[in-house]
């Protein structure tokens, strides 16, 4: 399988078998409109007489050549042989975790899955024994998994978090007992930030997510306080603060971009230009009837604005300087493994997701979900049956994921989004998977365009 | 190549 595209005056081939990306003059984007294998030694009589039109013979036999030799070599049109390596998709140790520290929130942003910070159950905060009972579990459950992530979450984790401190300090109390090592990541809407709870997040958190919009007049339409009024200028400064003193450690400034601002990629360079060098602005997934949903009619302008802010971001590194942008990011020599890729993030059987009452599920996107409560740390229980589901779910078991393109650098999709959008962990959600394309085609092509003479096929 | 560049290693064949 193939896929080929246009973009930004780059004809780009990707070999969807061997992860090959190909750069390609107008006549090879042609003539493999053309042919597919099996192929003969020579170019069909009837392809060179259609595309004679165009080209010169002896160019479009040259074209062919090549075609054949980047075929023998099994980068263009290789097989799809992963199959048998679904079979790896079973039920593993488990190696990371989201905590929900806080079922509570500070903010009512208008847009919040976790139906403004207590996921539809009550606002409630974790005490310290839940907290040690989900860092008991993770070394029992982890099997010879070293590198263990614990992710606080919320909600609002700074609303707890003389909790948070004391499940760090109990987890590095266990790390040489058990020789474990612990990666904390936490993620806040920054209003409690303080030069206290700053200086320990930036020595204990190997990642930080930073929660906010982009543009103030944006950020503040759906990021809003208990009594109305928007957070902008009071998160900006902390965020700033935490940056400037975090060294090169793991951070991002993140944010949703609605039906409000579909010209999002202003506000990624409007978090650029207010001194944040990783962000990621990432589109609402929601109910299609909420009024800032974004819906099948919004892709046409959502994709040239992914356009737009790829030419932005070449610009602006033709000037020196640069920004990671989350969904751009792509490693097409030294990415994870097929195997890793057929099996997607892990939820439900490498990753679970524990609430304040010690409730466990897939993830945190499942929580609140009673279908989905695989267990609970006080009475013991772990659905090993429904872990052994999730365990199992990749992307040769996924119908439409078997087939498209984009299935080794996507790997199914979000289980939480086919679930709630599109019925069944196994059913693509098609909005998603559009955008996820789009983002991709962009991302490739940016890795392209940073090749020298890399469009010179004269 | 004079019509094809590829511009990585293809090695794909395997929180």
């Amino acid at each position: 399988m193939i896929h080929k595209y246009k973009l930004a005056g780059y004809n780009i081939v990707l070999d969807v078998n061997s992860g090959g990306v190909h750069v390609v003059d107008d006549l090879t984007y042609d003539i493999l409109d053309n042919i597919e294998p099996p192929f003969n030694d020579k170019c069909p009589e009837n392809v060179i007489e259609k595309l004679l039109k165009f080209y010169k013979k002896e160019d479009i036999e040259s074209c062919y050549d090549e075609v054949i030799e980047l075929y023998t070599e099994k980068i263009l049109f290789s097989d799809d042989d992963y199959e048998k390596y679904a079979k790896f998709s079973v039920s593993s140790p488990v190696k990371a975790m989201c905590l929900h520290i806080a079922h509570d929130c500070n903010l009512r942003c208008k847009y919040c899955f976790a139906s403004t910070g207590d996921f539809g159950g009550g606002r409630k905060l974790m005490s310290f024994e839940t907290g040690k009972k989900a860092i008991d579990f993770l070394l029992e459950k982890s099997a010879d998994r070293e590198n263990l992530e614990l992710d606080f979450f919320g909600g609002e984790p700074l609303m707890n978090f003389d909790v948070v401190k004391q499940i760090v300090e109990y987890a590095r109390s266990k790390e040489s007992e058990y020789k474990k090592r612990f990666r904390f990541t936490i993620t806040t809407n920054g209003m409690l930030l303080n030069d206290s709870n700053t200086e320990f997040i930036n020595k204990e958190m190997s990642n930080v997510v930073l929660s906010v919009d982009g543009r103030r007049e944006v950020n503040d339409k759906v990021r809003k306080r208990v009594d109305g009024t928007g957070c902008y200028d009071t998160i900006m400064p902390k965020f700033k603060a935490l940056v400037d003193a975090r060294g090169d450690k793991d951070y991002y400034v993140r944010g949703t971009f609605t039906k409000y601002n579909l010209d999002f990629s202003e506000d990624v360079f409007s978090l650029y230009e207010a001194g944040f060098d990783q962000i990621s602005v990432e589109p609402v997934v929601c109910d299609q009837c909420e009024p800032y949903a974004i819906t099948e009619g919004e892709l046409p302008q959502i994709f040239k604005e992914y356009e737009k802010l790829s030419q932005r971001i070449l610009d602006l590194e033709k000037t020196g300087k640069k920004f990671n942008f989350f969904h751009f990011m792509l490693d097409l020599d030294q990415g994870p493994c097929a195997i890793k890729r057929l099996r997607g993030c892990g939820s439900g059987n490498e990753y679970v997701a524990i609430t304040p009452d010690g409730d466990i599920y897939p993830c945190h996107q499942f929580v609140g979900n009673p279908d989905f409560k695989m267990g609970n740390l006080d009475d013991g229980t772990f659905d090993l049956e429904m872990k052994e589901t999730f365990a199992g779910a990749n992307i040769y078991t996924k119908p439409e994921c078997k087939k498209c393109w984009a299935k080794f650098y996507c790997s199914g999709g979000c289980n939480a989004n086919n679930y709630q959008y599109a019925g069944d962990i196994h059913n693509a959600h098609k909005l998603s998977c559009q955008l996820q394309k789009k983002r991709l085609e962009c991302a490739i092509m940016l890795k392209a365009a940073k090749i020298d003479n890399i469009n010179d096929f004269n | 190549m004079k019509h094809i560049k590829t511009i990585n290693k293809a090695n794909l064949k395997a929180a």
